[in-house]
């Protein structure tokens, strides 16, 4: 069976050449910083189930150290001049896009057709894990399917990986932390505490007040701790459940649904969700880091007015 | 009530943008020192939780395939493809693959696309291609406004439909929250109702793009 160990050796391995080719990269003032801050995400994929707890305690106090003094620089990797890519454009055509399409066809595969099968009584891979598993195989499948086609050289996915992931610098590793921040903040009890103070507080003696609070609630506290997953379980055991289906009487499933899809209203508009929201801007060379959210508040505005609306009147028809 | 100066302390921390990392660590710091733990309890659980979440960022592997696909040429060639089709707008192009990504992330093919390997190396350039042929003289602002939008558009599609996937991590964390509660569902009622979520999100959201489109036309200074 395939389990996620062999994506992290995978993972481990990229973010060691990463670390090997910075270290050489003379363009960069600050390539040592670069080394060591891509060698030690590479020793946390490769080893980090054997560091244990303080070890990797300490690997991330380096990490943090080593973003928040400034010691990551940009390397610059050759590569090819946009006149080049111009041209090399127009000698490919639409073959770029094989690759490209090979990626898709085999995650879909993968989670489609190789997750449900067995071998010896045994799944073929871990099917808890089954999206990160094939879109490792498919990455693997993917560069294969470039480096034949459009004949590049072999060093070029570490390479040309490198040039992504220095674009991106340290706020690669913001999704990770936060993660790791909301599951500190779960065991202080930080969203029972913040539960409560809702509860408390708002109205939620009127049907259409108890929707609202729960709602805007769902999209509030989702801001607040970055991930809806986190809020649903705080809001819907403090508001949905006693007040909204217990006293009320609302459909559960409608609340359910709706209240976690306000959710997602809220992941849409915070710094906090930085994997959607932090990242891009970063990836897409954007200067303002807040282009993205800008981008999408007044989509999530309206839908979290609609979720109400719609929870109000679907919820108790 | 004090063991909430953690979340105080991320919100000042990104608002005054000192580095996110050293926010979070600090975050997590004042979070533990609160709730009585000693400093190296407070290391420890960190970096159990940062080594827990490591699946996060191996979504990074992606990464050297765009970067090769980039260095033959792939932005290029998304945009020269847009350039030759004739009436495409910035509009209509988003609202094709905010229709695309609904679609197809409602029957569990959300990890087929994202922001590495699909925004990045071909729906970006291809929208900004879109608004250099509406407007020659396209500014780097408008640019970076076209990439915003077409990165947002993704994540807009994505939350709105994932949920009408039965086997979705939401769903199921929805029905085993609710059978611990007592209260047992089918996922698939859970999916049902997102569908009129997700319909309104195409409405609300192709709306937007539109009048975004307009705007660029309009004031190309953006």
């Amino acid at each position: 069976m395939i389990k996620l160990g062999a994506v992290y050796l995978l993972g481990g391995l990229m973010f060691a050449g990463f670390a090997v080719f910075s270290a050489l990269d003379r363009s960069n003032r600050k390539r040592f910083g670069n080394a060591l801050f891509w060698g030690l995400v590479a020793l946390s994929f490769l080893a980090g189930d054997h560091l244990g707890d303080l070890g990797n305690g300490f690997l991330v106090l380096g990490l943090a150290a080593l973003a928040g003094l400034g010691l990551l620089g940009r390397g610059q990797p050759a590569t090819t001049s946009p006149e080049e890519r111009v041209s090399l454009a127009e000698r490919f055509g639409n073959r770029l896009f094989i690759p490209a399409l090979v990626l898709p066809l085999i995650v879909a595969i993968g989670v489609l057709v190789i997750k449900p099968m067995t071998f010896g009584g045994q799944p073929l891979m871990d099917p808890k894990q089954a999206t990160l598993i094939s879109l490792a195989l498919a990455v693997l499948a993917a560069i294969g399917a470039a480096l034949v086609l459009l004949r590049q050289p072999l060093v070029s996915p570490l390479q040309e990986g490198r040039r992504l992931i220095d674009t991106v610098g340290w706020a690669v590793l913001l999704p990770q932390f936060l993660a790791a921040l909301g599951a500190v903040f779960a065991v202080a009890g930080v969203g029972k505490e913040i539960g409560a103070l809702v509860t408390t507080w708002l109205p939620v003696d009127t049907r259409f007040a108890a929707v609202a609070v729960y709602c805007v609630g769902m999209a509030v506290f989702t801001m607040l701790m970055g991930n809806a997953f986190a809020a649903f379980p705080v809001l819907t055991g403090g508001v949905a459940i006693p007040i909204l289906i217990g006293h009320f009487g609302a459909n559960p499933a409608v609340v359910a649904s709706i209240g976690m899809l306000s959710g997602f209203c809220g992941t849409l508009m915070t710094p906090l969700a930085a994997n959607f929201n932090l990242v891009p801007p970063a990836l897409l060379e954007i200067p303002d880091r807040y282009a993205v959210i800008k981008a999408q508040i007044p989509t999530a505005l309206l839908m979290l007015m609609i979720n109400t609306v719609l929870m109000y009147v679907l919820a108790f028809a | 009530m004090l063991i909430l100066l953690g979340v105080a302390v991320v919100i000042v921390g990104f608002a005054v943008r000192l580095n996110p990392l050293l926010v979070v660590v600090l975050a997590a710091f004042t979070t533990g020192l609160i709730a009585g733990q000693p400093p190296l309890a407070v290391v420890a659980a960190f970096g159990k939780a940062f080594n827990d979440n490591r699946f996060v960022s191996a979504a990074y592997l992606v990464l050297p395939l765009v970067g090769v696909l980039e260095r033959a040429g792939i932005r290029e060639q998304a945009a020269r493809l847009i350039t030759r089709l004739r009436g495409v707008s910035v509009a209509r192009l988003l609202i094709s693959y905010l229709l695309f990504r609904q679609l197809t992330t409602a029957v569990g093919l959300m990890p087929i696309a994202g922001q590495a390997q699909t925004i990045r190396p071909i729906v970006a350039p291809m929208a900004e291609a879109a608004a250099a042929a509406q407007d020659p003289e396209i500014t780097d602002q408008t640019r970076h406004a076209v990439r915003a939008m077409a990165a947002a558009t993704d994540n807009v599609a994505v939350f709105f439909s994932e949920d009408i996937f039965v086997a979705m991590g939401s769903v199921l964390l929805m029905v085993g929250f609710l059978t611990s509660s007592k209260i047992v569902l089918d996922p698939i009622h859970l999916s049902v109702w997102a569908i009129p979520t997700a319909l309104a999100s195409f409405v609300v959201h192709g709306a937007r793009l539109l009048l975004f489109d307009r705007r660029l036309r309009r004031a190309p200074k953006l």
